[in-house]
Order: structure tokens, then sequence, then C-alpha cells
């Protein structure tokens, strides 16, 4: 009797012990976001505080100053042009080849189609910056954009061949049959079997041309100059407000923590692409 | 004439356009990868080619002054003088290497420590997933925030821990360690992430198997548990491995390379070269080299994932 209450004592200080592990672990990665929702609603003063506060007066005042900036719904705008466009465009090149890789083969094809995802982007800059410069696309939403096809396509390409491969093959011979043409199949059969994969491929590749810096930073003028680089102009600015910056960083993030709410599982799967099976 | 070629010439000469259709549509997946392959031409295949020629030239991007041919000098300077080249190259190696080291360990530790059932598994992986998905630049000035050496809260962290005071980013010795740490944090729940799927999907007879037979669960860890998801572990590493190697955001904010040249990976050396001092040519060079160094990197991942296949 007594050694089964003390296996249970210790079963339950076994769980006490692993969820005070938990709270912990999440502890550590969630931080940074505390920090910057707290220091988001602080003065720059209180910001420079040492030692740090955690208990303070809210101010709605740097919410207030990034919104009165009419570069940032500018600069927002932009950056729902360049991320929409890269990845509605991305969706018309990438869909019909992750149907080709699915159905067809053209592994060759989809191998290259991943090595754009290990190039480092300032190997593509360099060149783009001198031909963009000489076609005029310099500062213009059409570069921005055929940029951030290089994120959005192998994305979407990768993740959509794990989709189309779960059609049913014998859905579309039976479409083939009734007198269906391949392109009609893809069309009609495929594309609308896939529409939830679609929407995680689609959020996914969003994520990721939403969080671009590097090729804005260069690309960008002042006319398409999307968020990541206008969080970044705050800090290069001869004054410098830290409110803001934690204000603009926490506007710029939660779009990303809504999308991410979104898709979950399909997120990591878009990350390994290629490289592990998820 | 042949029979069929006879068939063929009749089917043309009766309905072109439905001939020509059926053709279409019997070599429709070459139709298909066409946008993809001409859009991968333009923007990725032809930018690379020309990197390649520029890499024979100096030019300082002017658009009036023209590019002149300097042979295999950029080549000569990189590997022979360039005292930042080697900078760079030991900064790359030293900051990808130990953080992808502490990250594959902290992550297949915590995946380890996730795979049960418990209350709120859903709302952790989401927690988890947060880190990896933000704003490099909105984090990386947090960070840099995190880490100012007069007020930072790293500061006061430290003082909770009983640790000398630290200059964190402003300081050439500690300040690969802090973009580790900073890395190491946004990195972790990825290898963990995959860890704890690969897991999940282990059989359960071989646990209980070795319950029967009265393992440790250290020994079930390291005989059973490590061996079988060991090619997660390597591919998940591989993944970060190549990843790491692109970090640029991160670091560009944070230190923009500094203190003095302290952060200097690669990645910023190219980008210092092309686009502050206008070493178009030279920067081209650089970037033909790592390439190789990354073409190097992949067909390790092949060549590794073949062998365990």
């Amino acid at each position: 009797m007594r050694g089964v209450s003390g296996n249970r004592a210790g079963r339950l200080l076994r769980r006490a012990g692993f969820y005070l592990g938990l709270v912990m672990v999440l502890g550590v990665f969630i931080f940074p976001f505390v920090w910057m929702v707290l220091n988001s609603f602080k003065t720059h003063d209180r910001i420079t505080e040492y030692p740090p506060v955690f208990w303070f007066e809210p101010t709605l005042g740097n919410y207030r100053n990034v919104f009165q900036q009419a570069q940032f719904f500018e600069y927002t705008w932009n950056s729902f042009i360049v991320s929409f466009g890269a990845v509605g465009m991305g969706m018309v090149l990438g869909l019909p080849a992750a149907y080709a890789i699915a159905r067809y083969g053209h592994r060759g094809f989809a191998f290259g189609v991943l090595a754009c995802r290990m190039i480092p982007g300032i190997a593509f800059l360099v060149p783009w910056f001198i031909v963009f410069r000489m076609m005029g696309l310099l500062d213009s939403y059409v570069g921005l954009i055929l940029a951030h096809l290089v994120i959005t396509v192998p994305l979407i390409v990768w993740i959509m061949i794990g989709f189309f491969e779960e059609v049913p093959i014998e859905l579309e011979e039976a479409a083939r049959i009734d007198g269906c043409s391949r392109a009609g199949v893809f069309l009609r059969i495929a594309l609308p079997l896939v529409r939830p994969g679609l929407v995680s491929a689609g959020i996914l590749a969003l994520i990721f041309s939403w969080n671009s810096f590097l090729f804005p930073l260069i690309l960008a003028g002042v006319n398409t100059k999307t968020l990541p680089v206008l969080v970044y102009s705050f800090m290069t600015f001869d004054y410098l407000d830290l409110g803001g910056i934690y204000a603009a960083s926490a506007l710029i993030t939660l779009p990303v923590v809504l999308m991410v709410l979104a898709v979950q599982r399909q997120f990591i799967r878009g990350l390994t692409i290629g490289g592990v099976k998820g | 004439m042949t029979a069929r070629a006879r068939h063929a010439q009749g089917g043309a000469w009766r309905s072109p356009a439905p001939g020509l259709g059926r053709w279409v549509d019997r070599h429709i997946s070459w139709f298909f990868i066409l946008p993809a392959g001409l859009f991968l031409a333009a923007v990725v295949v032809f930018p690379v080619l020309y990197t390649g020629v520029l890499s024979f030239y100096r030019w300082s991007g002017s658009a009036t002054a023209a590019a002149t041919w300097v042979g295999l000098s950029n080549y000569a300077d990189v590997f022979a003088i360039d005292p930042g080249f080697r900078n760079a190259l030991w900064v790359t190696a030293y900051f990808t290497g130990v953080s992808v080291l502490i990250e594959v360990i902290l992550g297949v530790g915590l995946a380890q420590m996730l795979n049960r059932e418990f209350i709120g598994k859903g709302l952790a992986r989401t927690l988890l997933i947060l880190p990896i998905a933000g704003t490099p630049v909105a984090f990386a000035l947090i960070w840099r925030n995190m880490y100012n050496p007069s007020y930072g809260i790293f500061l006061w962290f430290a003082e909770l821990l009983h640790l000398p005071p630290q200059r964190w980013i402003a300081d050439v010795v500690t300040v690969i360690p802090s973009l580790i740490l900073f890395d190491v944090w946004q990195w972790t729940p990825l290898i963990m992430l995959i860890t704890l799927a690969g897991l999940v999907s282990l059989p359960s007879d071989l646990y209980e198997a070795a319950q029967i037979d009265g393992a440790s669960p250290w020994q079930v860890f390291w005989r059973i548990t490590l061996p079988l998801v060991r090619p997660t572990i390597v591919a998940a590493a591989m993944l970060r491995l190549m990843d790491s190697l692109k970090t640029f955001d991160q670091i560009y904010v944070t230190t923009q390379g500094g203190p003095g040249i302290a952060s200097q990976t690669l990645n910023l050396y190219v980008f210092d070269q092309a686009f502050q001092y206008l070493n178009f040519g030279y920067a081209s060079a650089l970037l033909v080299v790592l390439f190789f160094v990354i073409l190097a990197g992949n067909l390790l991942l092949v060549t590794m994932r073949r062998g365990q296949a």
C-alpha cells in the first residue's frame, strides 16, 4: 500500500517537474515576444532604464507615432502588393510545374527549383541590381515581385508536389476516359482537389515574402520600400525612437503570428522541403 | 511511304489544329514546367552566369565607366592577400559550426522531453514555431536592444546569474557568441519540431521489448531512440547548416559585421564589397567562391542522404 502511494506521489512529482520544465523552455523561447510587446507600451526613457522595468504605466504613444507617419501605411501597402504579387505569380508559375513533377517525373527540374532555396540571396542581388538598373526596374513593384518569386516559387512547387501526389490517380484516369484532355484533368480535377494545400502553400510563401529584407533593402527605393526596410530605417535615423522600433516590430510580426496559427503543421513541412520528410 | 507516315500525314491534312492540340496535350508536362523553367533561367541561371563573367572584370558599377578586364586577378586577390576574406571565412565557419552544433544537441534533447502526451501540446508547438516564422528584422532589432551594453536586459540576466558583466555585441570577443545565442534561440525549435515528428513515427514494439528487458531510460535513448531517429537528425542538421550559411538579416541588423569586422560573415563581406565599396567585379569573384562552398555542402548533403537510403 505504501509502495503504491509512494509510486503515485513520485509520478505526480515527475509530472509537476515536467510541466515546470515545459514552462521554463517555452518561457525562454517566448520571452523576446513578451519583451517586444511590453516595451512597445513603454516610453523611450522607460525602455532605457536599468534595471529593466516590468511594471509600468502603459502608453499608446508609440503606436500613435507609428500610425501618424504617413509612410507607415504607404509601406504597409507596398509590402502587401509585393507579397501578394509574388505569391500570386508564384502560383501561376509553380502550380503547373508542381503538378508536372508529381505526375510526370521531371526530377531534375525539381532539384533545380530546390537549388534556388540553397543559394544565399546576396548571390542574386549583385547581378540583379546591375540588370534591373539597366532595365529601369529598380524601385518598381515588378522588380521586387520578380525578386521575391525566388522565395515563393520553390516553396510553392515543393509543397504542392506532395499535395498533387495525394490526388487519387483513378479520378484522373476516369476523367481521361471520359474524354478530358491532360490539361483539363489538371485544371478541373487535380486543382480543385488540392485547394487545402493551396491555402497553406500560399500562406507559407506569404510569410517568407513578407519577412524578406535583403532584396527590398537594395532593390526598393522611396516609392516601393517594404515594412522590414522601414522598421530597419527607424534605427538609423539621427534620433533613435526605441518605442517606435518596438511598436513597429510588434505590428510587422502580428500578421505573421496570425498566419502561423492558420498553417501550423504545413509550416515545418514547408521549411524542410527536399531535406526531410515530415 | 510507310503506313504510319501516311497516316500521320493524312491526319495532319484532315485537321491540323486538333492534331497540334493532341501533340501539345501529349507533351503537356513540358508545357507545365515551361513557365517556371523560363523564369528560373532568366532570374537564377542567367544572373549566376553573369556573376561568373563579371568576376573577371574590375568595375565600380558606374553606368558611365566601362568595366576593365583583369583576368584572374580578382581570384588571386581573394586567395592570396585579402585578409577580409580570411576573416569572413573564419567568422562564417565559427558562427555556423557552433550554432548548428548547439541547435542539434538542444533540439534533440527538447524533442525527447516533449515526446509524450501532455496538456497544451498543440499550443506549445505553435509557440515554438513563432521564433522561426517571425520577421527576422524585427527580432534582430529587439535582440540588438536586449544586448545593449548600458541598459539591455541581458546585462540584468547576467547579474541575476552572478556572471561578470558582458558587453555582448559591443565586444569583439563576445559578439559571435552573442549572435550564436540569438541564432540558437531562433532555430533550435526547428530541429526540435523535425526530430519530434521523427520520434512520433517510431515503432512502439521496440520500446515495449526494452521495457520488458528492464532497460533504463538512458539505455533506451542511446541504444534505441538515437539510432532510429539518426537519419532525421542528420537531415535536419544538414538543412540547418545550409540555411545557416545564408544568414544575413539577423547579423546585418544587429552588428552590421562589427565591431570592426569581428562578425563579418561571407554574406556580409560580399554585401559590403558590392554595395558599400562598389567593387562589383571583386564581389562577383567572392560570390563564385561562395557558390563552390555551397555546392560542396549540397553534394555532401546528397551523398549522405544516398548513404542512408
